[in-house]
């Protein structure tokens, strides 16, 4: 077992490594650097090598790829293009706000998920399932910039219950933050509670056509022994996965629903560095989202792994 | 998965059959019925729509919904109904001729990796871990944003970077057949890799891309959209779905109608893409149930 885990480590490393590779040779390809976006229309001539030569940007890119890398590890991406604040700080003040939005939404898309998931199961093809799955298909599909905009439509232009547009500065405490962050919440909570439900949802039906629950209900096991004890264990371990795709998912999705709320999160930093070609910022971002899903993914298989009694056993003989 | 195809059955009768099949679903005739009314609308837009797209006019800006404005007007007097119902055209020319594209690589790789196994394809395979790794839309932006948003850039990226979950998808299919022991005879045989393909993998693994491709359409213009709703994609005044939301969405609380209109003419679209290639899953016995929107 210490051995798949160890496998598993070592493959999410590798993946990282080439990750790190494929950004940055990505944006490499990509016309213009640094100094063009800083100079803007002075950059050619002498002023441009002179900015290149300081900024080390005339070295060869494998030496500036090492550099990246080694500076990436202790938490230093350089400065930004005016070369005024460090990215690392701009990037981590950013980081912070999109956590604090996915992570409100996780903690109640999850559960949420779950029970309506255990719910519609249970009540397969009657209304409440029929309802509820409905729902959550016509949340899975719409794009996020369109159920952002009705539920700020509805619920902000015509109710005038919740604020629309989020107006607070970047590095603005917590506590200000999270009464501006409801409907991007709900946003998110919405498509991440969809997709979750409709994986736990099938995977409850599965288990419950499965040889060994018949057998309990001949044997006159109690309804909710079944589902606590024999289906749910069973049901919810695929899941896991799931939650981690779906994690995955939101990181795309982060950028759109941060754009139209005006967050202050990487999403929001994403599109103006893109605008504003800064380069050096869109990769820092790109390679922390890489490590995020790649991260969520390896916690989902060892978890799996740590949950999945049949590996136990497996570890057991391995020895 | 693999249908055994009676000796009477040509290619269109089995089309049909799973067409007659889809429309046996109420989901998925309804779903059917939403995208052949879309793509005759991008047909026929052009001779259907009553005003000029670009026609500014100040006197128009924001006119509520009336019979000579059905939609109403926007929030520069342009007509509504016209540019919603021009607007879902450059996207589904895009991501049309971007689909096929993206579904051909990716499933031609999925499957010779599938077939050849080994070094070569734990290395592949490595590859596009990594490349899954990134949010999609990322790279999208970016060369949008460098290269612009022309159909001819979009085309080839969103054929690209869509194409590279298809591997995973057909490696996946294939290794269902490739231990199969009509392949291992063909292999024997001592038919080249290509042969065995065309004449073996590909008729297996060919109803699993059909609804891949499906999916990554709905995906594709979700993409597409996405990208025009944040100043990326479509260039104005081309009327696009994704731009008059955004337009619309800043003057959304007095004049809801130019905001609606684009967002449910989008809506269905996906929606109805989404429910056909579910029914298509079904029709064609495959389970789309353990899928997310990677």
């Amino acid at each position: 077992m210490a051995k798949l885990i160890i496998e598993r480590l070592l493959l999410g490393l590798m993946t990282v490594a080439i990750v790190s590779v494929l950004i940055f040779t990505s944006v490499e390809a990509l016309p213009g650097d640094a100094c063009t976006a800083f100079l803007e229309r002075e950059a050619h001539g002498q002023l441009l090598e002179n900015c290149r030569k300081e900024r080390g940007l005339d070295r060869p890119a494998a030496r500036r790829y090492l550099d990246w890398v080694a500076g990436a590890v202790r938490g230093d991406f350089g400065r930004t293009a005016n070369g005024e604040q460090a990215i690392s700080e701009v990037v981590g003040t950013r980081a912070r706000n999109s956590m604090l939005l996915a992570g409100v939404a996780t903690l109640i898309g999850i559960p949420l998920a779950i029970f309506l998931g255990i719910v519609t199961a249970l009540a397969r093809d009657r209304p409440a399932d029929v309802w509820i799955s409905a729902f959550a298909i016509l949340a899975m599909t719409i794009p996020e910039f369109v159920s952002a905009t009705v539920l700020m439509l509805v619920f902000s232009a015509w109710l005038g219950w919740l604020p629309g547009v989020v107006l607070v500065s970047a590095d603005a405490p917590v506590a200000a933050l999270l009464p501006q962050i409801v409907l991007p919440v709900v946003t998110v909570t919405l498509v991440l509670t969809a997709h979750i439900l409709r994986m736990v949802r099938s995977s409850v039906i599965e288990v419950m056509a499965s040889d060994y629950v018949q057998m309990a209900r001949l044997k006159g096991v109690p309804y909710w022994q079944i589902v606590f004890r024999h289906v749910l264990p069973n049901a919810l371990l695929p899941a896991i996965n799931i939650v981690a795709l779906t994690i995955a998912w939101l990181l795309g999705g982060l950028v759109v629903i941060e754009i139209v709320f005006n967050y202050p999160g990487l999403g929001r930093l994403m599109i103006e560095a893109i605008t504003k070609r800064e380069l050096a910022i869109v990769q820092t971002v790109a390679l922390i989202l890489a490590l995020v899903y790649v991260g969520v993914n390896l916690a989902a298989d060892v978890l799996t792994l740590l949950a999945n009694p049949r590996l136990r056993t497996m570890h057991g003989r391995g020895r | 998965m693999t249908v055994a195809a009676s000796p009477a059955s040509t290619p269109l009768t089995r089309i049909w059959g799973v067409v007659r099949d889809i429309l046996a679903r109420p989901s998925g005739a309804l779903g059917l019925t939403l995208v052949a009314l879309h793509l005759l609308m991008a047909i026929l837009s052009p001779l259907l729509v009553p005003y000029d797209y670009k026609a500014i006019s100040s006197l128009l800006m924001l006119k509520a919904p009336s019979a000579a404005h059905w939609f109403g007007t926007d929030h520069i007097g342009r007509d509504v109904l016209t540019r919603t119902l021009l607007g879902g055209r450059e996207a589904l020319l895009v991501t049309a001729i971007a689909t096929p594209i993206a579904v051909i690589w990716g499933g031609f790789l999925g499957i010779l990796f599938g077939l050849v196994g080994g070094r070569v394809d734990d290395l592949a395979m490595r590859l596009v871990d990594a490349f899954l790794s990134l949010p999609k839309i990322l790279f999208v932006l970016t060369a949008a944003a460098v290269f612009g948003a022309e159909p001819i850039v979009l085309i080839p990226m969103l054929g690209f970077f869509y194409g590279v979950p298809v591997i995973r998808v057909a490696r996946a299919a294939t290794h269902d057949v490739v231990a199969r022991d009509f392949v291992t005879a063909a292999r024997a045989r001592g038919h080249p890799r290509l042969t065995i393909i065309r004449r073996e993998l590909l008729p297996n693994v060919r109803d699993v891309l059909m609804v891949e491709g499906a999916m990554r359409w709905s995906w594709m213009l979700l993409t597409f959209s996405s990208l025009s709703f944040l100043g990326f994609g479509v260039s104005p005044p081309t009327p696009d779905w994704g731009l008059m939301i955004k337009d619309a969405s800043a003057t959304m609380s007095f004049a809801w109608w130019a905001v609606l209109a684009p967002i449910v003419a989008l809506s269905t679209l996906i929606i109805g893409i989404n429910l056909t290639a579910d029914a298509l899953a079904k029709a064609l016995g495959i389970d789309r149930a353990q899928k997310a929107p990677v």
